[in-house]
């Protein structure tokens, strides 16, 4: 793996990523749409209800909606560079393949930067969702889980040969982390087996994260979001190993 | 290590049970047009990869401006041109041009270079999308050019160019070679063979020709190419 990281590549590919996302305006509009009306989906599902449904599941959803999406725009957009030729053809040049990585993350932690700051900007202000924490460290944490979705997005990418293929690695790797992150039963509560396989999932991480820093005034999420970023560095690492300048 | 821009020493490249390439040796020249031909499937884009250095071989060694193909310092002085297009169909051919300009680190009066060496300066501000066939690998092209390669390989540049501008991009091959660059194309219509100032013509991911077109007319006694190779591969069959 080439750990030289050129900062003049590094940012060309962030920037063409980027415009070329600015020119596909339906993928845009729907990446920094969606999440804002899912969540207000909940909040009206929840409205004639009594209790605290919105304010339990909202922040698990905003620690989710931008892991998933990064995942399918990522590993669509990757796949599309594997089979049209163009990685080859930068793998050719004088690209780092960290270059490459950390290109398309810049780039798509940069959307979700947006995309979740008017998720959480729609969640605080229209639909009255109550955080105890600090709102910037919610910001933080959703994006880490969006450059997660990235990382993991860029993995599978190389292990299909089509778009339907990438698609498909979206309910086989985020379906079960969905079911087993605290969403629908807290963890704890989770047969033991299961309880110790969520301990295994970034996602379990990234929710308790987020849940921790809408309900505690001084939310500790470091441990949390170090494991997430740990599993973002392995699926980036893998990913590298995946980035062959030779194939048979 | 030899001097020569493109050495190849005993390659064979062996993929699953099919045989891609079969200890292909050949060396070539500086400043002169290759021309790689034979049979589509016989293994062309295969050398043309060994040399690249994307491709993986078994045997044999492939030497590049006397380095080990593949090697990184190679990776700025080879221009590489695959079948398909590779270039991003949703950005303008002045945005596609600017992103490799800034990852091979050259200047934007190179990118207008280019752009005008494959005559595309009408297109700059066209989706790659939108453009023709033609157009496309043109675009294809001028990324190669960029870097100002002293190796350019091109699989197949000029299928599907209307005559005039097949004639005008082998006059652009001839003057990069005339610059110093050595040049390997590959192509299945014979009539370019003639364009070239060497021959080379793979069967069955085997060398059966190395030699200019005219001593190929001479050895097989055929008046045009096209007839002289369908005898070089009826001898090797």
């Amino acid at each position: 793996m080439t750990t030289e990281i050129s900062p003049r590549i590094t940012l060309a590919v962030a920037r063409r990523v980027l415009l070329q996302l600015r020119r596909d305006r339906r993928t845009l509009a729907m990446l920094l749409v969606l999440p804002c009306a899912i969540i207000a989906l909940l909040r009206w599902m929840f409205s004639a209800q009594t209790g605290t449904g919105f304010q339990g599941l909202a922040p698990a959803l905003l620690a989710l909606i931008p892991f998933v999406v990064m995942f399918l725009v990522t590993s669509v957009t990757t796949l599309r560079e594997r089979t049209s030729g163009t990685l080859e053809r930068l793998l050719a040049m004088p690209l780092g393949k960290a270059d490459f990585l950390f290109g398309y993350a810049l780039a798509f932690g940069a959307v979700a930067a947006v995309q979740s700051a008017l998720a959480v900007g729609v969640s605080i202000w229209w639909l009255g969702l109550d955080v105890s924490g600090p709102t910037w460290l919610l910001l933080v944490v959703a994006v880490l889980d969006a450059v997660l979705g990235t990382a993991l997005g860029l993995l599978v990418s190389a292990f299909a040969r089509t778009e339907f293929q990438a698609v498909q690695f979206m309910p086989a790797l985020v379906i079960p982390q969905m079911l087993l992150c605290g969403l629908f039963i807290h963890r704890h509560r989770l047969p033991g087996f299961l309880h110790a396989i969520s301990n295994c999932l970034p996602l379990s991480y990234a929710v308790d994260a987020m849940t921790a820093v809408s309900t505690r005034t001084n939310p500790r999420v470091g441990a949390d979001l170090a494991v997430v970023a740990g599993f973002t560095v392995a699926a980036l690492v893998l990913g590298a190993l995946t980035l062959r300048r030779r194939t048979a | 290590m030899t001097t020569s821009p493109i050495a190849v020493a005993g390659l064979g490249v062996v993929r699953g049970r099919v045989t891609a390439l079969d200890d292909v040796s050949f060396e070539v020249p500086a400043g002169q047009v290759i021309g790689l031909l034979g049979p589509s499937g016989c293994g062309k884009s295969t050398l043309m990869r060994s040399i690249v250095g994307v491709q993986k071989f078994t045997r044999g060694s492939v030497s590049v401006l006397g380095e080990p193909a593949g090697s990184a310092s190679l990776r700025s002085r080879i221009g590489y041109v695959t079948q398909a297009p590779s270039v991003y169909e949703d950005l303008t051919v002045g945005e596609n041009l600017r992103f490799f300009a800034a990852v091979l680190g050259v200047s934007a009066q190179r990118v207008e270079e280019c752009v005008a060496l494959v005559d595309l300066a009408r297109q700059r501000t066209q989706l790659v999308g939108r453009l023709s066939g033609g157009q496309r690998s043109r675009v294809s092209l001028a990324v190669a050019l960029l870097g100002d390669p002293t190796v350019l390989v091109l699989d197949e540049p000029t299928v599907g160019l209307d005559p005039v501008l097949r004639r005008e991009l082998w006059a652009t091959f001839h003057r990069l070679a005339d610059a110093g660059a050595t040049v390997l194309v590959s192509s299945h219509v014979m009539d370019e063979a003639t364009r070239c100032d060497r021959l080379l013509v793979l069967r069955d991911g085997r060398l059966i020709v190395d030699q200019t077109p005219a001593a190929l007319l001479e050895s097989t006694g055929a008046h045009d190419v096209e007839t002289a190779f369908l005898a070089v591969v009826e001898a090797a069959s």
